[in-house]
């Protein structure tokens, strides 16, 4: 009996994280855009060699993460 | 730097332009290898070049804008005064700025990539992204390397000018809540959990485990608790707004369904006698909310809700001292001078003090050619004025002029409710008729089992099923709509477009086509010297007329118009390679007075008069056909803005029985659809233009008419994509069937609160009864209305969902 109840914690406990997962992704505007999230990760981040643009390479890249949830808190 | 490389550029045997794909008319512009068909769209195209960003021609092809109406320079100046440029700014701190602008241009994975790499272009901007189906986007910048108009000037550059309203001024703009999915999430969590909590019991647990009995039974009642207090909080909000207004709603015997089976499981449970009824309670609320929700989704790119701000400038230049200074609208004041250059709107009444002014009233009176006014005479707010800068003396203020006016005006409509509030009405009075009865005859035989049986009844009842099966049938409908073209505000439209009897149609870009004109010419044959002649003096000529004359007769190359004279309202007259050419009226080319009915340019080469061109509407395609099913159900009228020199070409389409009238202001429209009414005729109103807002709002059903996703509609109760037009007859007769899908239901859900009622009446309904009946009635009705609407939908042809990539086609 008791491992019957022990069942059930587990079971409940992996419903809730799944209810949370659930709640997280709508919060962080999962389900708003359909258009634009499967198209931008087939965009390419090569930059043309002889750009001097100030936003290159891996400095920059953890710069748009960031830039990433500044805008999702807008 | 790689240079770009893409498709060929001539097909067939037009060309048609590299960035936008339009067709290169005249002259084309060449670049390299590369073609275009205007400057805008070669400039677009160099900078793209030269950062580097070409792909954009690589993922689409001739993904750009057209940039034939390049817009002024000074545009974006007023976003160097802090004050206008706030409703734009998102947060601002010591180094950068977020603002976020409305792109409606903005269809497809190109646009994407090209807004998301702004920082190319310009190293002031730190990054940009872009919420596609808001079409906004929203971009980081240093501002201390660029300003915020100067990245409203490079957005235009590139092809993506903002679009800035008065509205944007106005402040809040409504924020779609996420509430109702959280709700939902919690209700289906608890809802599925409560339900295999519940099958021990119901398939005989032993009352030797009394422990683990007490185990499910607490569980369930601790799951129940976040549905009834936080998921169906909608449902006591409504059910208490309504009878605040002594009103009974649809939401009323919900509420009372789910605190009766609350409560009496919370007595069952704490007292030990029953496993009580979570599971139906938690179902009910879990269906209705899905229910909702699909039937309120709405379009979020749309907009029902447009009044005259939404298409005024946010700012206007204003004269002081001979000096032009950006002023917001609303402090534009009686006395002031305003400057209004090419293509802008005139935003207030006035008097035309300098230029000449020919102005295009096509969308505030459906009147489809530009109107001449001289210096002194009065212009309306509203017009766009089609010539070179004016300057206008203010004489009303914006909001008092007669056109705003007319569109603010409010209408006190009494809120009509559907039939299915009548019928939940009722439904919740035979209820409470029931329970009565159930009541007094316990009270008479048995006296212990009132309380059972009445409880009992009100649990089963629960007009649920009833409800279900209208929400889900229009959330169906509305989305199966959408996909074909045609955009409902709400789920009680369906039910307005099945009860009209009378439709009224606007003319003017409603049944023609925007800005588009057919010439056919009449006289003896011109000589191909002659038509030469004629096409380089029309290009010549910005009268709308002389560009269609000009595209009609499709002339290449551009030759010297010598002593070129362009009289406004007139026509215009010139030298080419030695004959004199005149184009115009019927008065300035042959000085004959007699007035005509159609729209004709007169012509004349070297004195002598060859004939003339007869201008008519483009009528969209295929409208006898459907105008023809129509006219066998309803009865038509056309309301015009425009004279009636089509008139003869209407009735052949309409039938004689319909009744066809011209020179309709926009209050002549409104009081016609009035009139329709008092007469009991339901009506429904296509039209486009403001010059339609008050009938549109007048009618019962008010559908405006959009050519393309970034036009914009006056407010209405449904949207209806302008090549979808055609199909007006098979969306009306889809709406038809609708309403039988949902009585049918309606019967079957009867069916099963008849089954569930004899159960509860004798006050022996078993939880496991409920428990089955409760999620196999909704089922099985979930599963008759999307299946019939389905059904219905694909027998008349209707597109069931759209392909993901041609999504925007139809916006």
């Amino acid at each position: 009996m008791s491992a019957i109840i022990l069942l059930l914690g587990a079971s409940l406990s992996v419903a809730a994280l799944f209810l949370g997962a659930f709640i997280w992704s709508v919060r962080h505007h999962q389900f708003d855009d359909g258009f634009s999230p499967p198209r931008r990760i087939l965009f390419d981040d090569h930059q043309p060699v002889s750009s001097d643009t100030p936003l290159n390479g891996p400095q920059a890249r953890v710069r748009r993460t960031d830039i990433n949830d500044t805008l999702n808190q807008n | 730097m790689v240079p770009c490389s893409h498709m060929a550029t001539t097909t067939d045997k037009k060309t048609t332009c590299d960035h936008c794909g339009d067709p290169c008319t005249i002259h084309p512009i060449k670049w390299g290898e590369k073609v275009f068909c205007c400057e805008g769209c070669r400039t677009v195209y160099q900078l793209l070049d030269r950062s580097g960003l070409c792909d954009y021609y690589r993922l689409n092809e001739k993904p750009g804008l057209s940039h034939a109406h390049s817009s002024r320079h000074e545009k974006f100046a007023f976003l160097d005064d802090v004050k206008m440029a706030a409703p734009f700014i998102l947060f601002q701190d010591a180094q950068e700025t977020h603002a976020r602008w409305y792109l409606p241009q903005m269809h497809c994975s190109s646009c994407l990539y090209l807004l998301e790499n702004l920082h190319r272009l310009d190293p002031g901007v730190i990054a940009s992204r872009v919420d596609f189906a808001a079409k906004e986007v929203t971009v980081l910048f240093d501002h201390s390397r660029i300003r915020i108009r100067q990245v409203a000037e490079l957005l235009t550059a590139a092809g993506y000018e903002p679009y800035v309203s008065l509205r944007d001024l106005g402040g809040t703009k409504p924020v779609g809540t996420r509430d109702n999915i959280y709700r939902l999430g919690v209700a289906g969590f608890c809802f599925a959990n409560i339900m295999l909590l519940s099958f021990p019991e119901y398939f005989g647990l032993g009352t030797s485990e009394e422990a683990l009995r007490g185990v499910f039974r607490g569980l369930n009642l601790a799951l129940s608790l976040p549905v009834f207090f936080y998921s169906a909080q909608p449902f006591y909000r409504n059910a208490w707004s309504g009878l605040r207004t002594r009103f009974l709603n649809i939401d009323a015997p919900i509420v009372l369904a789910i605190l009766v089976t609350f409560a009496r499981s919370m007595y069952e449970v704490l007292s030990g006698t029953g496993p009580g009824y979570f599971d139906s309670m938690t179902g009910i609320v879990f269906f209705m909310l899905a229910g909702r929700m699909l039937q309120d989704r709405t379009h979020r790119r749309l907009s029902f809700e447009r009044d005259y701000r939404s298409y005024f400038p946010i700012a206007v230049s204003v004269l002081t001292e001979g000096k032009e200074t950006p002023r917001s609208l609303p402090e534009i004041q009686c006395g002031d001078t305003l400057l209004i250059h090419h293509g802008e709107l005139i935003p207030a009444d006035g008097i035309l003090t300098r230029g000449q002014a020919l102005i295009d009233y096509s969308f505030v009176t459906g009147e489809s050619l530009p109107i001449p006014k001289e210096m002194g005479e009065l212009v309306y707010a509203g017009g766009k004025q089609t010539g070179a800068a004016i300057e206008v003396l203010v004489v009303k203020e914006v909001a008092q002029s007669y056109l705003t006016q007319l569109w603010n005006r409010q209408e006190n409509k009494k809120e009509e409710y559907s039939f299915i509030h009548v019928l939940s009405r009722q439904f919740t009075y035979i209820v409470l008729a029931v329970a009565v009865c159930a009541a007094v005859y316990w009270w008479a035989y048995e006296p212990a089992r009132i309380v059972n049986a009445v409880t009992a009844v009100l649990i089963v009842a629960c007009p649920c099923a009833l409800l279900l099966s209208s929400t889900f049938t229009n959330g169906n409908i509305l989305r199966i709509l959408g996909n074909n073209g045609l955009y409902l505000r709400n789920a009680r439209v369906i039910e307005a477009i099945s009860t009209t009897t009378h439709i009224v149609f606007d003319k003017t870009g409603t049944l023609t086509l925007p800005g588009d004109h057919v010439l056919t010419y009449k006289g003896r044959p011109l000589e191909p010297a002659e038509q030469r002649a004629i096409a380089i003096l029309a290009a010549q000529s910005t009268h709308p007329l002389s560009k269609a004359l000009a595209h009609h007769l499709e002339m290449a190359e551009p030759c010297r118009v010598l002593g070129f004279k362009e009289i406004p309202g007139k026509g215009a007259e010139g030298w080419v390679d030695g004959t004199h050419v005149m184009i115009g009226s019927r008065r300035f080319v042959t000085g004959s007075r007699a007035i005509t009915t159609d729209t004709r340019v007169y012509v004349r080469v070297n004195g002598e008069y060859p004939g003339y061109f007869c201008c008519s509407s483009h009528y969209r395609e295929g409208i006898a056909r459907w105008m023809h099913v129509l006219r066998g159900r309803y009865s038509l009228s056309l309301l015009s803005g425009d004279n009636d020199r089509e008139r003869s070409r209407l009735e052949g389409w309409m039938g004689k029985g319909s009744r066809i009238l011209f020179n309709q202001s926009p209050e002549n429209k409104e009081m016609y659809i009035r009139h329709l009414q008092r007469l009991g005729e339901r009506v429904m109103m296509v039209g486009d233009g403001l010059n339609d807002a008050g009938a549109l709002r007048q009618s019962d059903i008010g559908i405006a008419v959009a050519d393309s996703g970034n036009s914009f509609t006056p407010a209405s109760h449904a949207i209806l994509d302008a090549t979808q037009i055609r199909h007006l007859p098979v969306f009306m007769r889809y709406c038809r069937m609708a309403g039988r899908i949902i009585i049918a239901s309606f019967i079957l859900s009867i069916v099963y609160n008849i089954i569930g009622l004899s159960f509860a009446v004798r006050g022996d309904l078993s939880p496991l009864v409920a428990a089955i009946l409760m999620p196999a009635s909704s089922l099985s009705i979930l599963l008759l209305t999307y299946g019939s609407a389905t059904w219905a939908a694909r027998r008349l042809g209707l597109k069931l969902s759209t392909a993901d990539e041609k999504d925007h086609v139809g916006d």
